[in-house]
């Protein structure tokens, strides 16, 4: 101990020689880091390039191994659009999307509040069987589900099963945004209820405004998941094609354009440009999100 | 007085806690405890969707178990990605995260460079794989090929289908980035001081310092993503479907795990005995085993991080 607080004035007042290495030593170390981070981010990256350029070439270059387009061929965008029944599927998937996230928070937000701000009997079993909720396939109950939506209601064919469900609460979401809310001191919610609050007031005035990055990280993390989901439209609407979702009628168009891998990766391309764009105008809260699934308990 | 006050107060807290649980307690009760329960009579009972149920005991257990031919095949392969994927995907995970905290100029879009193809829609990413990995023309094997590197046939050959989805899941690896790049940067720097200070290797200062500290992080990455191994689904069904050209509409047979049954998983015989074969109780078996086998993960998972259910206290 003492020695080295000894050394380490001498230490800094070194000649030069040994300085010089040292300073040799992290210019290499930063050479290294950043040539293997150049590589990691052309792995990460290549992909969406190919994809890109493969989307813009002509229908007969796209049979061939060339990388780049020797025509440009931008057409092949409007050729998508112009698929009978891309538009549609647009349509679906924003309402599908859409509508699904707002209910999905409307419904979330008290329970989650509910189970983070309350104390009441059973509340821990309740967030036992919500993570329980959250850990299960979607495929354990599609028969029984399947079933009840076909038989009993006789809406297959349509979104409206995977839309109501998500009005009686999302688990992920509310096991989300409770973990959120925990990080609420209590304080603010007893200053609210000695001011007269009601706990409806409470939860509209007080608590919706400090949870809004938590709020903004379970609606992107819905309109995420529902966006992309695949097994429900499959399941639901696949008897339909008139109530397709992008994700679901993606691989029906590389069906109908077998060996246009140029258009086949035009539509692909534009399944992934709205994620991709609502992702640079939400990034912050988005990481957030995702820390917050993993390392706050 | 004070018992009436104290009585009508408590019935009136209960009341409280009811509305704000109340869509959730519909929710749990038609979406998930009554399905669950449907699902375990479906299992016992003959059922093709028409008619009535007929009740044939364990007819449909020994079925799946013995002569249904997708079962076994999709438990193998299912094992194989909890190992190989799973793993894959943890030290690749934590590798990137190292990087982005050792990075120092333009973190951020590095950061953003890692993070976006995990958000890249399952089945648009798994189709651009299945064409950035076709044999023939595809621009992996071009550059592979020009390297002089062997050129496999990736989801055509049901020795590399497996690898390739396994790419593709490597790829998208944004959420471990974040989540164990977070970690990383609360392990106390006095810990890396000492051990600089007792003379500690760069590899000592990971194995003794780093590794003690997010071990929690990294057994959560490692049950989380056995999870997601066992719900596996969009993508093996996509791939297979694509690479063997037999897609489209509703209408046309696919039989899953193209080549070979190599890609079926768990998930997909529920769709392939419920909803190709049309027979309800022989899915309700396998949604039954998939079940089982989540719970026994996620119990794993929360008897490892009770931290999750205490905190509200």
């Amino acid at each position: 101990m003492s020695t080295t607080t000894l050394e380490r004035p001498l230490r800094t007042e070194t000649p030069t020689p040994a300085r010089r290495t040292a300073r040799r030593r992290a210019t290499l170390h930063w050479i290294g880091v950043h040539s293997l981070g150049t590589a990691a981010a052309l792995f990460f990256v290549l992909p969406f390039v190919f994809l890109l350029l493969t989307s813009l070439m002509s229908d007969r270059q796209a049979l061939t191994s060339d990388l780049v387009p020797h025509t440009w061929e931008w057409g092949n965008y409007v050729k998508v659009f112009r698929t009978p029944g891309f538009l549609g599927w647009w349509r679906n998937s924003l309402m599908y999307a859409g509508l699904g996230t707002v209910l999905t928070v409307l419904s979330s937000v008290p329970v989650a509040y509910a189970l983070a701000k309350f104390r009441f009997r059973g509340r821990n079993l309740s967030l036992l069987l919500v993570i329980s909720m959250m850990m299960l396939p979607p495929q354990v109950v599609i028969i029984p589900m399947y079933l009840f939506w076909s038989k009993q209601l006789d809406l297959t064919g349509t979104l409206w099963p995977l839309i109501i469900p998500l009005a009686f609460g999302d688990a992920f979401s509310i096991f989300l945004l409770r973990q959120f809310l925990l990080t609420i001191p209590d304080e603010y919610l007893d200053a609210a209820k000695v001011d007269g609050c009601g706990d409806f007031r409470t939860l509209i005035r007080i608590v919706l405004p400090m949870a809004r990055p938590g709020i903004a990280a379970i609606a992107l993390f819905q309109f995420f998941a529902l966006w992309n989901d695949y097994f429900g439209p499959q399941i639901y609407a696949s008897e339909n094609p008139a109530a397709w979702t992008l994700s679901y009628g993606l691989e029906s168009f590389k069906g109908a354009h077998q060996t246009n891998w140029n258009l086949t990766m035009a539509a692909t391309v534009l399944v992934m440009a709205p994620v991709i764009l609502v992702f640079f105008f939400a990034q912050k809260a988005f990481v957030e999100g995702v820390t917050l699934t993993g390392v706050k308990g | 007085m004070t018992t009436h006050t104290l009585r009508a107060k408590r019935t009136r807290g209960a009341l409280r806690t009811a509305a704000f649980m109340s869509p959730w307690l519909i929710g749990f009760s038609v979406f998930f405890a009554y399905p669950l329960i449907s699902t375990v009579y479906f299992s016992f009972m003959k059922y093709d969707g028409f008619g009535a149920p007929v009740f044939n005991g364990l007819d449909n257990w020994t079925y799946v178990f013995t002569d249904y031919p997708n079962f076994w095949p999709a438990m193998r392969n299912t094992l194989w990605l909890v190992v190989v994927m799973v793993i894959c995907r943890v030290a690749f995970g934590l590798g990137i995260g190292l990087l982005i905290t050792k990075i120092k100029s333009g973190t951020g879009v590095f950061r953003t460079l890692f993070y976006l193809p995990y958000l890249a829609p399952p089945v648009a990413a798994t189709l651009g794989f299945v064409f950035l990995l076709n044999p023939g023309t595809g621009p992996v094997n071009e550059i592979l090929g020009s390297l002089g590197l062997p050129t496999p046939d990736w989801f055509t050959d049901p020795a590399t289908s497996k690898p390739a989805l396994t790419i593709l899941a490597v790829w998208g690896i944004g959420d471990l980035m974040v989540i164990f790049m977070a970690a990383l940067l609360d392990v106390p720097k006095e810990q890396y001081e000492a051990a600089e200070l007792d003379g500690a290797s760069s590899w000592q200062r990971f194995r003794f310092v780093t590794l003690p500290n997010i071990s929690p992080i990294v057994l959560f990455a490692v049950v989380t993503g056995v999870i997601q191994a066992m719900q596996y689904y969009t993508q093996p069904l996509v791939a297979g479907k694509v690479a063997s050209g037999v897609i489209g509409n509703s209408g046309q047979p696919f039989e899953p795990g193209f080549p070979d049954k190599s890609t079926l998983t768990l998930p997909q015989l529920v769709y392939n005995l419920g909803f190709q074969r049309f027979d309800y109780g022989s899915a309700a078996v396998t949604a039954l085993v998939l079940f089982v086998l989540a719970m026994a993960f996620t119990a794993l998972l929360m008897r490892r991080r009770g931290g999750l259910l205490q905190a509200g206290d």
